[in-house]
């Protein structure tokens, strides 16, 4: 169970096992092993837009983030890879965890932490002046990495990515010349290049069809065999099909908070929280 | 649980800020200083030419600015050198603010007629022919002012010293109606509608569509839609259209070089053959130039320079303001 | 199911399209008819009184025009009439506002045409003095001149812009509202003002005029065009780009350098070929600075060199006939020049939208 609630019992569910198993704090941070924020909290300026919000994202798993537009989820995934501080004013307390290592302590390198946690974005935006060969190493070529076989990361992270075959007689062609779900999944596969242990993803669908949306949800599904995804939509039938755990968040004008978070399946049917109910039913949002 | 997060303290916000490392901030100096260079050439340009007119300012304080004398000394003390440049500095106003005059109501007329009244495909092909006018030299300009414009401008200037010669600043005294600054003002006018006609359709083509659209639901018609909506909208880009046109009037060299009579004599008759501005003094001037004359001229050329930049940076003002609410 | 809604789609007869918001073809002939009436008119009036001119025919054509308008719209409400006389004023400045630069355009290619000989490409004036037939002699010095001095000054000028508009848009230090500042005053400049400071900086310390002192005075023209240009364009990509260069671990310099400026690369050559529009015919600072040569000079720092501009600034003070010909065909090649430009903006802009 991912819901962390100060004061709370700390629960957590063995993703191997589902077994759930009770904790002590100590012990969980040294032991756990992926993306773990603690009581998160997010200002723009004096503005504060997110609320004390506790989350873990073990490996091989999809985290759905679900929510009314404008309670925090864009904010709160976009600190987990360090993209919130682009935004000048940016403020934030509390720690994100990876491997039990703060991301956010002062001798961290914010580029090298976003390497290891990848960001597909809301709009697909291959880079232009690149082909699709180029595009997919365009991470190991800006990050300065060094790499030997460019040809077979191309062809495994566009395999992964489910455009492969698609493609894979015109690799030397921009990708402006693709569908919008397929840059989509060539911006899913420029990320995976770079071989990130997380991969955060912003609304990836809501500028797509509703094919190419289930395009994508199959790879992110794929994808989960390896590394953590965690997924913000606005599309709870999207979070129903693709996500292992859910967490809802909700805001009453103020900062936006987590109201629950557990398993996919109990979120939708048997929530804990009245809210929850109410908004998975569609009363509100 | 919403009461358990107010009930709970707020910890201190942490302040986050991009850290650039070694490489970036050798970039970001590399570019910071490719960037000043436009802020350091501007300064040189004011400096410099004080710098090498100072002798002029000491020597003459004032009365360069005053003074309607441009004279030449015979070298041996019999004539003294005598420069001045009152009545360039208000001809160049007069004539600039003749041009502006009348291209301001052209312009905007021209804009309003390429953005709302004309035919998709003549707006199309107007705006790129507007551009392309843009650009123009002022050299062509000239060309034409004194090839083919100057026979229409004298009979205009003849007709209006008939019928409006009692007006004071329209009476001649020598009716020779060429190189006046009437002429010169009406080639400038001609150079810089381009501009202003550019900048303002530029403005009003920015119009929210859904305001105007708002016009019309509401019965107002096509004038009402422009003068209750795209005018004040428009209105501060405008202005800073006029006074991109004005500053480009004000240092115009070539164009009234050709289509003006460089007289020292205060004159604001515009009809007369009889006038100047700075710009074309310096361009007269600069070839037989003694050292001391030249030094006059860079310091006429500083008197010109501030002139604009006052002119520009209220003008930069105006269209940053203007930008900056949208 | 499906065949029934064809069927059905069958029956229902498809209007023709309508635009009844359009005005007839009636009315639009209305107009013209008025308008020829009108014409006639004012040209009667013109042969008859001393108005003379195409000037007295279009003033007394447009006098004509608003009276008949007048008795036209006699019976409609005050609203719609207030409306169709503003369109007659409007459309008066319009005229009046785009005459001046078509009577150039039409001038310049009807005059320039004369001279427009092979020869005046390759020639020079050495030999030849502004009064010859203007089969003699030509302007391939001032043009090479002309394209020397403004290569050396895209040379210096565009990376200073390109940096320039990257500190506006990527880098945004402290001082990006004092560099935008400065960069829209100094667009301003007088040329001449220009070619006074490098005269006093650069011809000064060399003790020659020379093509580079003029490269320099045009790049002191150039720099704020090429500056703003490069800004606008770079403000164009979207931030998208930015953001997923940095989620894939990319520092600053490496996203300005490989995502941010190849993206934008032909907007950029954009603003160079804007910058070198607007100095390509600059002729004051040219007088400062380069002053004007009758040969072909291939030594940007060897003496006096010639340049189109000046050459037909020189031709213009000979006022000789042919003199005023050549004049004529020199700035046909400067408008060519510069519509060449613009149309290569305008080609690449389209390759860019794609």
């Amino acid at each position: 169970m991912e819901m962390l609630k100060q004061g709370e019992i700390k629960m957590t569910q063995d993703s191997q096992t589902n077994v759930m198993v009770m904790e002590d704090d100590e012990v969980q941070r040294s032991a756990f092993r992926g993306l773990e924020a603690k009581n998160l909290h997010a200002w723009f300026g004096t503005h504060h837009v997110l609320s004390d919000v506790s989350l873990r994202f073990p490996e091989r798993t999809v985290t759905g983030l679900i929510g009314p537009s404008g309670c925090g989820k864009s904010t709160f995934i976009r600190l987990l890879n360090r993209m919130h501080e682009f935004i000048p004013g940016a403020a934030m307390a509390g720690q994100v965890l990876q491997n039990g290592e703060d991301i956010y302590a002062p001798e961290v390198d914010a580029a090298a932490v976003r390497l290891k946690i990848g960001m597909v974005f809301q709009k697909p935006n291959p880079f232009p002046a690149m082909n699709i060969r180029e595009n997919v190493l365009s991470g190991i070529k800006l990050a300065h990495l060094k790499v030997t076989d460019h040809d077979s990361i191309v062809e495994n992270c566009l395999t992964r990515a489910g455009l492969w075959k698609e493609v894979k007689d015109r690799l030397n062609t921009t990708g402006g010349s693709l569908s919008g779900g397929q840059q989509q999944r060539l911006c899913i596969a420029r990320s995976l290049a770079v071989e990130p242990s997380v991969l955060l993803m912003d609304e990836p669908c809501s500028a797509l069809d509703p094919g190419s949306t289930l395009r994508i949800e199959e790879t992110i599904k794929e994808l989960a065999e390896k590394i953590a995804v965690v997924i913000v939509t606005h599309n709870m039938q999207q979070a129903a099909r693709v996500s292992d755990f859910c967490a809802f968040f909700l805001t009453d004008g103020g900062p936006g908070y987590l109201v629950e978070a557990a398993p996919t399946k109990i979120l939708f049917t048997n929530p804990s929280d009245s809210r929850t109910a109410d908004y998975v039913q569609g009363k509100f949002g | 649980m919403g009461d358990v997060a107010n009930t709970e303290i707020i910890p201190m916000p942490r302040e986050l800020a991009v850290v650039y490392n070694r490489a970036d901030r050798i970039f970001r100096r590399i570019v910071t200083s490719g960037a000043l260079t436009s802020l350091i050439l501007l300064g040189l340009i004011g400096i410099f030419l004080f710098v090498k007119s100072a002798q002029i300012f000491n020597d003459r304080g004032l009365s360069f600015i005053t003074g309607s004398n441009w004279t030449a000394g015979s070298g041996d003390g019999v004539i003294l050198d005598d420069f001045s440049i009152g009545p360039m500095l208000t001809g160049t106003i007069l004539v600039s603010l003749i041009a502006l005059i009348i291209a301001m109501p052209l312009s905007i007329g021209g804009a309003l007629y390429i953005e709302f009244y004309a035919q998709p495909k003549i707006r199309k092909v107007l705006s790129t022919l507007l551009d392309l006018a843009a650009a123009i030299p002022s050299l062509i300009f000239g060309l034409w002012g004194v090839v083919i414009f100057t026979s229409f401008g004298e009979r205009w200037s003849a007709l209006l010293n008939s019928r409006f010669g009692w007006v004071p600043f329209i009476r001649v005294q020598n009716e020779i109606f060429g190189r006046s600054p009437f002429l010169a003002g009406c080639v400038l006018a001609s150079l810089i509608i381009p501009i202003i006609t550019s900048v303002s359709r530029e403005v009003f083509s920015r119009t929210p569509r859904d305001l105007i659209d708002t016009c019309y639901a509401l019965g107002s018609s096509r004038w009402g839609a422009i003068r209750t909506v795209v005018l004040p909208f428009g209105k501060s880009g405008v202005i800073g259209g006029a006074m991109l046109g004005l500053g480009r009037a004000l240092g115009e060299t070539v164009a009234v070089y050709l289509l003006l009579n460089i007289v020292f004599r205060y004159n604001f008759r515009i009809l007369e053959s009889e006038g100047g501005n700075i710009a074309s003094l310096i361009a007269t001037k600069f070839g037989e130039a003694t050292e001391y004359e030249l030094k006059a001229l860079i310091a006429a050329g500083f008197v010109l320079f501030m002139l604009t930049l006052v002119v520009n940076m209220l003008a930069a003002t105006i269209v940053t303001r203007s930008t900056v609410r949208k | 199911m499906s065949a029934t809604v064809t069927d059905l789609q069958q029956t229902i007869a498809i209007p023709a399209p309508t635009t009844p918001w359009r005005r007839t073809r009636g009315e639009q002939l209305g107009t013209a008819i008025i308008f020829l009436i009108s014409a006639v008119a004012a040209a009667c009036i013109v042969l008859v009184t001393g108005l003379a001119g195409v000037d007295g025919f279009g003033l007394t054509l447009f006098v004509i025009f608003v009276v008949v308008t007048f008795v036209r719209t006699i019976r409609m409400n005050a609203k719609v009439r207030k409306d169709e006389f503003i369109k007659i004023a409007i459309f008066a400045a319009a005229v009046l506002a785009f005459l001046p630069w078509m009577s150039i355009f039409a001038s310049v290619v009807m005059k320039g045409a004369r001279g427009f000989k092979p020869n005046f490409f390759v020639g020079d004036m050495r030999t030849t003095i502004p009064d010859d037939e203007l089969n003699l002699g030509g302007a391939g010095h001032a043009i090479i001149g002309s394209m020397m001095m403004v290569i050396n000054a895209t040379i210096i000028t565009l990376p200073l812009g390109i940096l320039s508009g990257v500190y506006l848009t990527e880098v945004r230090g402290r001082l990006t509202f004092l560099v935008r500042f400065v960069v829209q005053s100094m667009s301003g400049v007088p040329s001449i003002v220009a070619g006074l400071f490098i005269y006093t900086t650069f011809v000064d310390f060399t003790n020659s005029f020379s093509g580079m002192a003029g490269s320099l005075a045009l790049a002191v023209l150039m720099l704020p065009t090429v500056a703003r240009t490069a800004e606008e364009v770079l403000k164009l990509v979207p931030d998208d780009l930015r953001s997923a260069s940095y989620a894939l671990g990319a520092r600053q310099w490496r996203t300005s350098l490989m995502v941010v400026l190849p993206t934008v690369r032909s907007g950029l050559t954009t603003a160079a070929i804007l910058g070198v529009a607007r100095v390509i015919g600059e002729t004051a600072p040219l007088l400062l600075t380069s002053l004007s040569s009758n040969s072909y000079v291939f030594n940007p720092l060897g003496g006096p060199i010639g340049s189109l501009p000046t050459y037909v600034f020189g031709l213009l003070q000979i006022g000789t006939e042919n003199a005023i010909n050549r004049a004529w065909t020199g700035a046909l090649v400067l408008m060519l020049l510069v519509l060449a430009l613009f149309t290569t903006t305008r080609f690449i802009g389209g390759k860019d939208r794609r």
